[in-house]
């Protein structure tokens, strides 16, 4: 199942430290950390909201640990608090959203509407997290493991963004039991007793001038992000060289979409797929590549359009780029998006 | 090699085991190397007593374990029969447990395999089986998984508990027989 | 001459930003010189919260992390559960833990976490100017209750200790003060005590103390230390709340 193979990817990662709340439908994340924690010596805490679930995880990541929480849509909305301060203290965490319908108490159907709120910073200040966009439960378990690493490498929150598609399959998984946890990084500036050094502290506030200032401080946020973004950026293009029109779609929608990719290539249609595999950062320079040639691109999302705002940027035409998005839970079918594709033109 | 795109709904009441069911048929389909998906109803479905899974079996990549139009549907229990008769693709496989349903299928342009599933599990020793009843009519239609396949799956899937496995595979066995005495050609 | 009155070698050489007459000083100084007599100082990280003491680790010497607003012991549960042989401690007011992070505070209580809470209880929001706390007196005029609390409109103070006195978890509650060097004194031994209970893994415990706010309360340093001995403690009574805890 899709949650349980994030919370192996995370233990795989050296993940030890686990806080969560329950929600549909990523309930079987945690339950699968709780038992999985007691083998490895590790904590697991059912908190007692998102609110403080987060905030242990920045507890446990200020003393030096891989640690991670997960929920869903309306739970993450709590978390963007915690999520905001880890950003501004610089602190590594890893942050699982296993996305249902909304606003507000929605349903439990998967949803792909949580995209701004993953990849614009959603809690307050100028911030990103890295966010990765799994589309199989291979990519559930390797996404996660992947984001500890990441997660250490840049100091930053770094999201795994999936739905309840994702979340609830059951596909084959397949890993190396004896596999190694991305390389650690020395954490210097993780608290564990001013032992041997001076004391020091984590703390977002920033009330100083010069260096010591929050717009300095920012300055340097912005500087790791466009970093970042030269480097850690991850996209599939899918017989996108010679597509005349080419579907970009991401996560569940991104597999659906491969194959219509297929099933209209047989028909002889020139149709490729972009999916992106990060959606911060976001493929801008692999589609901006493609939008040189007379390509026309269709996105489609679980969700009244959000992606797409960043196709656009990226191609600079909006009579070339269309849309069409299913909301609420509403999953959309092989054959609807071939239909719809071909309505456009 | 022949292609083989499967898609299954398995449904019924919460107990009897058509969880447990679709990832039998899950579990069979990637031990012969092929892509397979599980995906259950969960949340408020779950709690209003009906229960189903889809599962996904195919030599190629699977788009969306979501089916809306399964090629077998495998029915436990009256309501499952009025929601899904209707998807059922022309042609299509329906497995109906007819101890559970007061009600015949409508549809004459599908292969009907009827048989008192939970009555047979009873007779069996253990009412629980019923689903595997049902999985050894939909091996012995479809002719994808043969017995030894299912048997070593079944033991898999009994861990620590052996005790188990013996009742499992007898009621394969009486779906298979079963499906040979109906022969919906 | 020997020196009898020294810094504390766990407080840092540096001017606090706090008002005339506030109690956080003194809070402070207690607190390190404890610290220092366990000999601690490396084995401490603190939790300063949200709220006038955001900047504690100005002036503490020893490692201290910042929590967003209430959310103080939730931070603390994650630090001493993955450094369980370090000394963690949350130092919040009364908007900290008994508004925004009830939930928190009564959580780790009943988790037993085994943590140190110093709770400082001035009945007023300090650092945003002097509104309403869930600690007000009713009958205190503050920039939120114009025309005083009335319980009608207001509710009433939430005596925290009380409150946290029935969770098994909890094994040692005391509430103290710090308008007369005597209370000082037990200030001082009270925190000294909750930090051993943690030494000794026994479990969540919390010393509230009653400080002043001159600035907020429109009093004089001296008359705000009088007010607590005449109204304050009237309704937050001073003493052990509660000692030994039921759990295993």
């Amino acid at each position: 199942m899709g949650n349980e193979a994030c919370g192996e990817g995370a233990i795989q990662a050296g993940c030890r430290f686990y806080a969560g709340y329950p929600i549909t439908p990523q309930n079987e994340l945690t339950a699968y950390m709780s038992r999985r924690m007691e083998g490895v010596n590790g904590t697991f805490i059912q908190a007692e909201s998102e609110l403080s679930a987060i905030n242990m995880v920045f507890g446990a990541s200020v003393a030096g640990m891989r640690a991670m929480t997960s929920s869903s849509s309306p739970g993450i909305s709590l978390k963007q608090e915690g999520i905001s301060y880890l950003s501004g203290c610089e602190l590594p965490a890893v942050i699982i959203d296993v996305m249902r319908g909304g606003p507000g108490l929605g349903n439990i159907s998967p949803s792909q509407a949580d995209y701004f709120q993953a990849t614009k910073g959603g809690g307050h200040g100028d911030y990103h997290m890295i966010v990765f966009a799994p589309s199989s439960v291979q990519e559930m378990f390797d996404f996660t493991y992947k984001a500890f690493g990441c997660a250490d490498k840049y100091r930053m929150p770094v999201m795994v963004l999936a739905d309840g598609m994702l979340g609830q399959m059951m596909e084959p998984l397949e890993f190396d039991e004896d596999m190694k946890p991305p390389a650690v990084v020395s954490k210097p500036w993780a608290l564990t007793g001013a032992e041997n050094r001076d004391a020091q502290s984590i703390k977002s506030l920033r009330l100083g001038s010069g260096e010591a200032s929050l717009e300095r401080h920012n300055e340097k946020l912005q500087e790791k992000y466009r970093g970042i973004e030269k480097k850690e950026t991850l996209v599939e293009m899918y017989r996108a060289d010679d597509a005349e029109k080419v579907i970009v779609a991401y996560g569940s929608v991104g597999r659906i979409a491969r194959s219509c990719v297929d099933s209209l290539r047989e028909e002889g249609e020139k149709v490729g797929l972009v999916r992106p595999r990060t959606l911060w950062p976001f493929p801008h320079e692999d589609i901006r590549r493609l939008a040189r040639g007379k390509v026309d691109f269709f996105v489609v999302e679980m969700s009244a359009g959000q992606m797409v705002d960043d196709v656009r940027l990226a191609v600079l035409d909006d009579d070339r780029v269309s849309f069409y998005g299913r909301m609420g839970g509403g999953i959309p079918e092989e054959k609807e998006i071939v239909r719809r594709l071909r309505d456009k033109g | 090699m022949t292609r083989i795109n499967e898609s299954i709904i398995c449904a019924g009441s919460g107990g009897q085991g058509v969880m447990l069911l679709g990832k039998f048929l899950a579990n069979a389909g990637m031990t012969l190397g092929l892509n397979v998906t599980w995906f259950p109803s969960y949340g408020a479905e779950v709690r209003g007593g009906t229960a189903h899974s889809f599962i996904r079996i195919s030599s190629s990549a699977i788009a969306s374990p979501v089916v809306y139009l399964p090629g077998t549907a495998i029915i436990m229990n009256r309501p499952s029969l009025d929601k899904f008769e209707n998807s059922l693709v022309p042609g299509g496989l329906l497995i109906l447990n007819v101890s559970m349903c007061g009600q015949r299928p409508e549809r004459d342009d599908i292969d009907i395999v009827e048989a008192p599933l939970t009555e047979e599990a009873v007779k069996l020793g253990n009412i629980k089986v019923a689903n595997m009843i049902a999985a050894g009519i939909y091996a012995a239609r479809k002719k994808i998984f043969d017995k030894e396949l299912m048997v070593s799956i079944i033991e898999k899937m009994a861990g620590t508990r052996k005790e188990l496995v013996p009742v499992n595979v007898k009621a394969i066995e009486k779906g298979m027989e079963i499906a040979g005495s109906q022969d919906g050609g | 001459m020997a020196k009898t009155f020294t810094r504390p070698a766990s407080m840092k050489d540096a001017m606090t930003h706090y008002c005339p007459g506030c109690g956080h000083g003194i809070i402070h100084r207690v607190l390190c010189e404890v610290i220092d007599e366990l000999g601690i100082r490396e084995k401490t990280v603190a939790v300063a919260p949200v709220g006038c003491a955001v900047l504690a680790y100005d002036y503490w010497d020893f490692d201290t992390t910042e929590a967003a607003h209430g959310r103080t012991p939730a931070v603390a549960t994650g630090i001493k559960r993955v450094l369980p042989d370090r000394l963690v401690f949350t130092y919040q007011g009364d908007g900290d833990l008994a508004a925004i992070g009830t939930a928190e505070i009564i959580h780790a209580g009943a988790r037993g976490e085994n943590i140190s809470v110093i709770f400082v209880n001035n009945g007023v929001y300090g650092m945003t100017g002097g509104q309403m706390a869930p600690t007000t007196l009713v009958g205190q005029t503050t920039a939120t209750t114009p025309f005083t609390r009335r319980p009608e409109k207001d509710g009433f103070p939430l005596k925290v200790l009380e409150m946290m006195s029935v969770l098994p978890g909890v094994t040692y509650l005391e509430r103290t003060s710090v308008h007369s060097p005597g209370e000082v004194v037990k200030t001082r031994k009270a925190i000294k005590r909750s930090f051993q209970t943690q030494l000794d893994r026994k479990g969540f415990s919390m010393v509230e103390v009653i400080a002043p706010c001159p600035i907020y309360w429109g009093l004089t340093p001296v008359m705000a230390m009088k007010r607590i001995q005449e109204d304050v403690l009237k309704a937050y009574p001073l003493g052990v709340v509660k000692e030994g805890s039921e759990r295993i």
